[in-house]
């Protein structure tokens, strides 16, 4: 078997350069769409979950249960159950589709309780003085509660984005071709593991470590005390 | 008829009954203090006159408005004439004390905010705060917090002001700047219910003292009355309790 600095040559050619970037790219937007829509709907479900009115109930209900679920069930799981949903209900979409509508689900489904515990984190106190001033939810909500909320939310937040890309894996047992499975193939194509996992790690620092840094920047902006705030 | 009416209230925390059978009034201009044991549901009174503690039954009238607590519409304009300070201050953390004072007179009243910036200042420097318009509450002292609360809750024109423990949690020697700022509230005619354990400042300020125990009223009448000739047993054991320390 030639060694790895012989095979070098023949790895970074222009059409495994290219397979490598794409399936990088399908783990980006696999993750980025989880963690993106995952987060307003989780946003959307944790305030939904703050509202009394009767009329919503069987939302809070419907959302409740989701949550429940989904948080409790195998990231690889809900995969095959969103695949499996689609061919019963004869959707023709890729496999690509399916993976994304999962991590958007599982996505949603954390996060909206990563929100929730911030709301929480918030005493009950400063509400009751805001409801006894006439306050409406709404603006209990975006005055007093969201603002003091993210200091709370924003590292488990980031924490599940970064955990997510690692996690967006899984999506290769369904055949999509992510960056784990792209590593696999070029694998089976005869290069020295170390070639095509190697670039893979690379590939996922990449991804990875400037979210870390946006994340970063956005707790000190967001998350200290407002008297110390630039 | 008298401006505020509460008739029959009764009100349960769980299985707990916190409010049993309470009637008083206050009238315009009255100072009226709520006194007796922990746990005799003076605080509950106030919640529930504010609506944050559900009541099951009773009537409470406001300027000869029957308020109805199951209806939000009532509430609100309920809480539009009244307001209420707490224990524990409970001021906006992520706001300054100039925005605590003027966030709810601009945004739930909708007055023109230059006026409500005029008004608060004004009012925080009647508190004797005029120099931390622009301190976080965190950088406050209890005292302090206090009063940027009690200037927060005037700041809304309230023609009722309930006062809940508003000196319990305070350093002993923060308790008079805070008693200072209600006596010139008492001066300028408020009308407040206050519940408090400083009972020397309730016999020099309330025109009434309503003495509670297990959540029922066991003696009303004057100050002098309460304190000097207390006619209910409980009433007397209360009083010799608190004045013999």
């Amino acid at each position: 078997m030639p060694s790895i600095a012989e095979q070098l040559p023949h790895f970074l050619t222009y059409y495994n350069v290219e397979f490598l970037l794409k399936a990088a790219l399908t783990t980006l937007a696999l993750s980025l769409s989880g963690c993106v829509f995952g987060f307003v709907l989780g946003f959307a479900i944790a305030i939904l979950r703050e509202t009394r009115m009767l009329m919503l109930l069987p939302f809070r209900v419907v959302s409740v249960v989701f949550v429940e679920v989904f948080r409790r069930i195998p990231f690889l799981v809900t995969l095959f159950l969103v695949f499996y949903a689609c061919q019963v209900l004869s959707f023709d979409v890729s496999v690509f589709i399916v993976a994304t509508i999962s991590t958007c689900i599982i996505g949603a489904a954390f996060l909206s309780e990563v929100v929730r515990t911030g709301f929480d984190s918030i005493p009950i106190q400063e509400r009751e003085a805001a409801e006894a001033m006439n306050f409406t939810l709404a603006q209990v909500l975006t005055l007093i509660v969201i603002p003091q909320a993210w200091r709370v939310i924003l590292p488990p937040a980031f924490a599940f984005f970064l955990s997510f890309i690692k996690d967006s894996a899984l999506a290769s047992q369904l055949g999509v071709v992510e960056l784990t499975y792209s590593a696999k193939v070029m694998n089976n194509k005869g290069f020295s593991p170390v070639l095509g996992f190697g670039a893979a790690l690379i590939l996922y620092f990449i991804i990875s470590y400037p979210l870390a840094r946006v994340g970063l920047h956005m707790e000190k902006r967001l998350g200290i005390p407002m008297h110390r705030r630039p | 008829m008298a401006f505020l009416c509460i008739d029959g209230l009764r009100a349960r925390y769980g299985k707990l009954v916190v409010l049993d059978d309470v009637n008083f009034s206050v009238e315009k201009g009255e100072i009226v203090s709520l006194i007796g044991p922990s746990g005799s549901g003076k605080s509950s009174l106030l919640r529930a006159l504010i609506g944050l503690l559900p009541i099951e039954t009773g009537e409470i009238r406001l300027d000869g408005e029957t308020i109805d607590y199951r209806d939000k519409q009532s509430v609100r304009r309920l809480r539009d004439r009244l307001a209420i300070v707490f224990q524990q201050y409970n001021l906006f953390q992520n706001m300054d004390v100039l925005r605590n004072v003027t966030l709810a007179p601009t945004k739930v009243k909708g007055w023109p905010s230059e006026e409500c910036r005029r008004q608060a200042i004004q009012l925080l420097e009647k508190v004797g705060l005029g120099e931390k318009l622009h301190s976080y509450p965190d950088q406050l002292s209890g005292g302090q917090q206090q009063r940027v609360a009690l200037a927060r809750a005037l700041a809304l024109r309230p023609e009722v002001l309930l006062l809940d423990e508003v000196t319990s949690a305070l350093d002993p020697e923060l308790v008079n700047e805070v008693l200072d700022s209600i006596r010139i509230l008492a001066k300028d005619g408020m009308t407040m219910i206050i519940v408090s354990h400083e009972m020397g400042f309730v016999r020099e300020v309330s025109s009434r003292v309503v003495m509670m125990a297990a959540g029922r009223i066991v003696e009303a009448g004057t100050p002098e009355e309460i304190f000097d000739n207390p006619k209910n047993e409980r009433a007397r054991d209360f009083v010799s309790k608190i004045l013999h320390r």
